[in-house]
């Protein structure tokens, strides 16, 4: 039986309430909300401003974003059956065209478009998509994250352990290795723009000095090869030293007298590190690399600021896709698809965490 | 044969000189406690001779090899920490196997060792477990396990038992008796408990303030504290103090004067001079409850505290000065609070020390 609150206990609840309700008005307007109206939206035609009514329309826009089909294209032949080969002596093969546009055929491959192919013997064989730049948009995102995660994490794990140890001026170096986290992204984006420009840019600059002048300046962020390999590297730059200061919390819970043993016991620094300090990290870097994986898939200013999704949507994202759609293409309902994707991305990988860190019985 | 030996010690971080000069020799197969109040710097003496400090000043000899700047490992020394220290990602078996396996022993051989220290620890069935389905006390086993398999010539303890409760404490205290008697290895233990020193020592060391105040064997200690500190930090209860007046001195005897106590005459053990100030200290065993006035010493007063332990009673008496004086009077005599009460001592059992 829970008693029922006296009138003093009740006016603190009250008080309490009316101290929360700005924070609440606020999170709710900007978080809770928009986020009942994506997953609502995403089910619809909606768009930013149209004189039609919204209709329900279904799974059709995660149809639209998901559908990939593979067709295989035999090279053209002639009557006799003998394989038609073009000036240079390659085979010749039919467009793709034709068999996604009104081909009664392939009614499925209708209104696909051709993402990649590649050669299969004489066949051609064609990876199609409805809406490729999503698809892109997807892949970058994910090599996106497969990059930064892993690089990031060491990178930041190497920093706490040059950092975590008695010497003067240390910290110097953990303000240095903090500052870039301070500045706001769109800052630093723009700043590397500068690094990265292709003809006189700092990197180039910088390379062309060490080589001695052997070095070709490149385009970094102009060249589909290049462009979000540099973007990575700037956002590993960027936020290393917030996970650096994760770590570092991480390593003084390892208490002195763990290493203080292995000192008696003759361990190297090496054994140390995988005997005591790694072991004793374990949980820090579930959550540093979740943590990381969860930032880079929300991947966008630096994208925005530096190369809008191109050369050649080389550097297309998730989280750009669904802001391009949603207000420059006015496509609300497509934006929302893909958040909703990628919410359930990170759904899937919080979950997977909670897996890897359960209390082991 | 390995004896250790320490030649003005000293330890200071920055400024602050916490060991000020330390000369001690402990030889093979002693049993050697640190004993003294918290923060006195015996866990710092004990960390420099097993190499996790460095020595500002003086020398460390294990044997008879200068060790100031050996690493801990090539020290031939085993450490047992406060806090047991064990590795919470690795089992039993694995922690105490850790040195083997570090240095990359074959397989069997570790096992045969740690299967032998397991038997000597009767641990046999807790090898797989980890250190978190571990009592206090079974957490301690394993990490003596592991100082034992290092078969070192000096092991160090740093207060093992603190952590452990009352019960406990008494049973590892024993074993770690026996494990020394059964080793015959050297061991050094640092502890704040009077009573474990005075139960395991075959040698104790009392230090305060950066210094040794006493070196002697638990009864030595008991018996003779050679100043007012020792006197007040070994036995149980504390000694009782009181501050006199040298009124007379002669070749053997010496005549102190005090509010509570009065005239009393003892053997001439230090030189004091006449007129000067001094403190006379009784153990609360050496008083006993007088009905009547006898050729002994006095002490009257008025009960404020009555502890009965069965064995014996301790009774807190108020004196004239308004002094408190503790007496552990044989067994559960009939005493009530506020009731006066006559405490008679031999002035054999006093002893004299210099303010
Ligand atoms: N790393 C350190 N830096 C500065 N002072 C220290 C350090 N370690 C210990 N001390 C000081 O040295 C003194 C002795 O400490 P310690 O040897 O741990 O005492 P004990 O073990 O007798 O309780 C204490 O006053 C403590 O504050
Ligand atoms: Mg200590």
């Amino acid at each position: 039986m829970r008693k029922k609150p006296t009138s003093k206990l009740r006016q603190t609840t009250a008080a309490g309430w009316g101290m929360a309700s700005p924070a609440i008005v606020l999170m709710s307007l900007f978080l809770i909300v928009p986020f009942i109206l994506a997953f609502g939206f995403s089910f619809t035609n909606q768009r930013l401003v149209s004189p039609n009514p919204t209709e329900y329309v279904g799974t059709s826009n995660f149809s639209q974003l998901l559908s990939f089909d593979i067709l295989t294209i035999e090279p053209k032949k002639a009557e006799s059956g003998q394989l038609i080969r073009d000036d240079d002596g390659n085979l010749t093969y039919p467009r793709v065209r034709k068999f996604t546009r009104k081909n009664p055929n392939y009614p499925e491959l209708k209104g696909m478009k051709e993402w990649f192919s590649w050669s299969s013997g004489d066949d051609r064989v064609v990876m199609l998509a409805k809406d490729v730049i999503f698809i892109k948009a997807l892949v970058n995102t994910v090599v996106f994250v497969l990059i930064v995660a892993p690089v990031q994490g060491g990178l930041a794990l190497l920093l706490a352990l040059l950092i975590n140890q008695k010497m003067r001026f240390i910290n110097i170096f953990r303000t240095i290795y903090f500052m870039p986290v301070v500045m706001s992204i769109i800052v630093v984006s723009i700043l590397w723009r500068f690094i990265y420009d292709g003809d006189d840019g700092l990197l180039n600059n910088l390379l062309s000095i060490l080589s001695f002048g052997y070095f070709e300046p490149i385009d970094w962020l102009g060249r589909t090869d290049t462009a979000l390999g540099s973007i990575a590297a700037m956002s590993i730059w960027q936020a290393v030293g917030f996970h650096m200061v994760i770590w570092l919390s991480g390593l003084q819970t390892i208490p002195a007298s763990l290493y203080e043993v292995a000192d008696i016991e003759g361990a190297t620094k090496w054994q140390k590190f995988r005997y005591v300090t790694w072991p004793g990290l374990r949980n820090t870097a579930v959550l540093v690399l979740i943590v990381i994986t969860m930032q880079a898939f929300a991947l966008f200013s630096q994208v925005n600021v530096m190369t809008r999704g191109g050369p050649l949507d080389s550097t297309q994202t998730l989280v750009y896709q669904a802001v391009i759609r949603g207000y420059e293409k006015q496509d609300i309902a497509g934006g929302s698809a893909i958040s909703v994707i990628l919410f359930l991305i990170v759904l899937s990988i919080s979950l997977f965490q909670r897996y890897l860190t359960r209390e082991k019985t | 044969m390995v004896d250790l030996r320490l030649k003005n010690i000293k330890k200071s971080y920055g400024t602050v000189e916490v060991i000020k000069g330390i000369d001690l020799d402990i030889k093979h197969g002693e049993f050697v406690v640190f004993v003294g109040p918290s923060g006195c710097g015996k866990s710092t003496l004990l960390r420099m001779i097993a190499g996790l400090e460095d020595i500002s000043d003086g020398d460390l000899y294990i044997g008879d090899k200068r060790c100031n700047d050996m690493q801990p490992n090539e020290r031939g020394i085993a450490m047992v920490f406060q806090s047991y220290a064990l590795y919470p990602h690795m089992t039993s078996y694995e922690n105490i196997a850790f040195g083997l396996t570090l240095a990359k022993r074959p397989k069997a051989e570790i096992e045969k060792k740690v299967k032998e220290v397991a038997g000597i620890l009767q641990m046999e069935d807790l090898l797989d477990r980890k250190p978190a389905q571990l009592s206090g006390g079974q957490r301690q086993r394993v990490a003596i396990g592991r100082a034992i398999i290092r078969q070192p010539d000096v092991f160090l303890f740093d207060e093992p038992l603190s952590n452990l409760d009352a019960s406990l404490r008494m049973d590892m205290r024993m074993e770690i008796g026996k494990l020394h008697a059964d080793l015959n290895a050297t061991m050094v233990y640092v502890t704040h408990d009077q009573v474990e020193a005075m139960t395991l020592a075959d040698k104790i060391v009392v230090l305060n303030d950066g210094y040794v105040q006493q070196v002697g064997t638990p009864m030595e200690l008991f018996h003779n504290p050679a100043n007012k500190f020792v006197a007040g930090f070994i036995g149980s209860p504390k000694m009782n103090f009181f501050e006199v007046k040298i009124i007379e001195v002669s070749e053997n005897t010496i005549t102190v004067d005090s509010l509570d106590i009065g005239a009393i005459q003892l053997k001439n053990k230090l030189q004091f001079e006449l007129g000067q100030n001094a403190i006379l200290g009784i153990r609360p065993q050496h008083l006993v409850r007088q009905i009547k006035n006898e050729e002994t010493g006095q002490i009257t007063g008025q009960v404020q505290l009555v502890e009965r332990l069965g064995t014996e009673t301790i009774v807190n008496v108020k004196l004239k000065s308004g002094a408190i004086v503790i007496a552990s009077l044989n067994q559960d005599i009939e005493i009530a609070r506020g009731e006066a009460l006559m405490l008679g001592f031999v002035s054999d059992d006093l002893h004299l020390f210099s303010t």
